[in-house]
């Protein structure tokens, strides 16, 4: 995608996009369709970031197409076009199964409430002051309790109900039952709302659209450049390093990691120490393993669920679910209904992981734990899906260091930084004159369409930025 | 600029932003996001319309004046001189 390298690239642009996430790509079509001049550097040879895919045989894998709020219809309209916004499609059955609970929803309000009031026997008062409380929450409030305060306010004791209700979301984005209320809140009235949703013709397609759109906006879109550092000049960015040659420009935006974005990128003494020492404490979200099986040509599988959150934990702990030995998985089946002309069945089951455990193996040791994951979740699939290893003909894993490869994110994380760095990253333009990050940040602005919201909202301040620095 | 006209123009703005709301009933006192379906997003685009439109700056600490229709004229009367 894109043209490779930096043949033929202009003297200057009026902005440098690092990095082809979600954020970075949304980003810089919003500046192009402005009228700025915008070149957009991808390490890799794809865009997308985490929005990634790949071929294997005959197969597709999508590796972040859990499904995403329905939000993300509306801003595939605004901010790229119809046609991508058309084919954004809901998903009809999302299964939970656990030794606490098994049920079936479409992932609507009406649909938590009912099975809240009805399988779990909570009373309908505090599941409507629950769903209107969340609603309200805003991040400009200052409410500092967490999670587990909310839980245990609206439904003291009952851990059946905080799994029901927070399980979706740590799959979603990492965060804990410690991490702010308010955050759980916005992404809870975001997510848990009006269904899930996924894009029809996979992200490959996906990728080709918006790779059609950036062009028509007019952005200089380069893979394989990896940008080495922000380049300064009295106080204000200047340009990039990237390839080893150095691009000028007015402002920058970074889609990479926004903690190596400001201790990495730019050079020590350019960054006041203060906001070097708030970012060196910023902590990043937790990566994931992820297994991908391909469903032979001649095989089908029945209609078992979209989305299945399976868990053979007895209770939710964020702890468990970030453990080697997995007890928690989430399974996306993908039918052949979302490429109707490829006509093929994949499953791929993913976990949250951390790093640390996967990183500073022996090679063999890697190897195995691989194999073992890979072995583990079939075992696993079986209930869903009796006799499923005779009817695959692909299987593969992806750890943390996989999508620290493919992306670069310190400890391959899957979900951005913490909620600190929303504040990090909202400050960035102030301490660092001309330097934006957009992407997954601080919890809220994470997923699909919070990274893609996020891209807009910087588009705005660079924009004004470079108003305001025209004089 | 009169306020009739300035109101016209925020209701065109907000108009191309949500395209199947009917605007014609609108409290000019009212929130506007008690009235139609605004979202923060919905929000931010009416300030970027405001800017390439008109060359409007609305930093972030003045969106709560953006709050109703009648607000919003107030606020952009004296910043529209001269467009
Ligand atoms: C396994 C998994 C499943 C997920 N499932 C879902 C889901 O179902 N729904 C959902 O909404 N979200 C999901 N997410 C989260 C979602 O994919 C991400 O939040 C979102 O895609 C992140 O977008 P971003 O803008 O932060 O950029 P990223 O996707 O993180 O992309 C950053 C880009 O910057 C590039 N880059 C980094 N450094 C440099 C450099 N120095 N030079 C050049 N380029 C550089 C990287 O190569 C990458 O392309 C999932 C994530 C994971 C890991």
């Amino acid at each position: 995608m894109g043209i490779r390298g930096l043949k033929n690239i202009r003297d200057e642009y009026d902005v440098i996009v690092i990095g082809a996430g979600l954020g970075g790509l949304t980003c810089a079509n919003m500046l192009a369709r402005r009228g700025n001049t915008v070149l957009l550097l991808e390490h890799h040879t794809l865009l997308g970031g985490l929005a990634a895919y790949f071929r294997r045989k005959k197969h597709i894998f999508d590796v972040a197409l859990h499904g995403f709020p329905v939000g993300m219809k509306k801003t595939c309209r605004k901010y790229w076009n119809r046609d991508i916004s058309d084919r954004i499609v809901p998903l009809t059955g999302i299964r939970f199964d656990n030794p606490q609970f098994q049920l079936e929803t479409d992932y609507t309000k009406e649909s938590f409430i009912k099975i809240l009031i009805e399988k779990f026997g909570v009373p309908q008062e505090a599941v409507a002051e629950f769903f209107e409380h969340t609603r309200r929450m805003n991040f400009y409030d200052g409410d500092n309790s967490t999670t587990r305060e909310l839980f245990q306010k609206f439904f003291p004791g009952r851990e059946d109900v905080w799994r029901l209700l927070m399980e979706p979301i740590t799959y979603a984005n990492g965060s804990t039952l410690d991490d702010p209320a308010i955050s759980y809140g916005i992404v809870f009235s975001n997510f848990m709302d009006k269904g899930v949703y996924t894009f029809r013709g996979g992200t490959d397609l996906l990728m080709k659209m918006m790779e059609e759109e950036l062009l028509k906006s007019g952005v200089d879109i380069r893979t394989k450049v990896l940008v080495e550092k922000i380049t300064m000049e009295n106080g204000r960015v200047t340009g990039v390093m990237a390839n080893g040659e150095h691009i000028r420009t007015r402002a920058v935006v970074s889609n990479a990691n926004l903690k190596r974005t400001v201790l990495e990128m730019l050079d020590e003494e350019a960054v006041p120490a203060d906001f070097r020492k708030q970012t060196e404490k910023l902590r990043v979200n937790n990566s994931s393993c992820q297994v991908y099986i391909g469903i032979s040509e001649n095989e089908k599988i029945d209609f078992i669920g979209d989305l299945l959150f399976t868990s053979t934990a007895e209770k939710f702990s964020e702890n468990l679910m970030l453990d080697k030995n997995v007890t928690s998985r989430t399974f996306s089946v993908y039918y052949p209904s979302i490429r109707p002309e490829h006509n093929r069945y994949a499953i791929v089951s993913s976990s949250n992981a951390r790093y640390e455990d996967w990183s500073g193996l022996t090679e063999q040791q890697y190897r195995a734990d691989k194999e073992h994951l890979a072995e583990d979740t079939l075992d696993h699939l079986e209930k869903y899906v009796p006799g499923i290893r005779k009817k695959i003909d692909h299987l593969e894993v992806a750890t943390p260091l996989t999508f620290k490869y493919y992306t670069r994110h310190i400890g391959g994380a899957s979900f951005g930084t913490k909620f600190e760095g929303l504040e990090i990253s909202n400050r960035l333009p102030e301490r660092i004159p001309g330097l934006f990050f957009t992407g997954s940040v601080g919890i809220i602005m994470s997923g699909w369409l919070g990274a893609a919201n996020y891209g807009v909202i910087v588009s705005n301040n660079v924009e004004r930025f470079l108003k305001n620095s025209n004089g | 600029m009169s306020k009739s006209q300035l109101r016209s123009i925020v209701t065109d703005i907000i108009k191309s932003i949500a395209p199947d709301e009917d605007l014609s009933s609108l409290d000019p006192e009212k929130p506007l996001r008690a009235q139609i379906d605004l979202d923060s997003m919905d929000f931010l685009d009416i300030v970027m319309e405001l800017r390439v439109r008109y060359n409007i700056d609305v930093p972030e600490a003045d969106y709560p004046q953006l709050n109703s229709l009648a607000s919003t004229v107030n606020y952009l009367m004296p910043r529209m001189q001269g467009v």
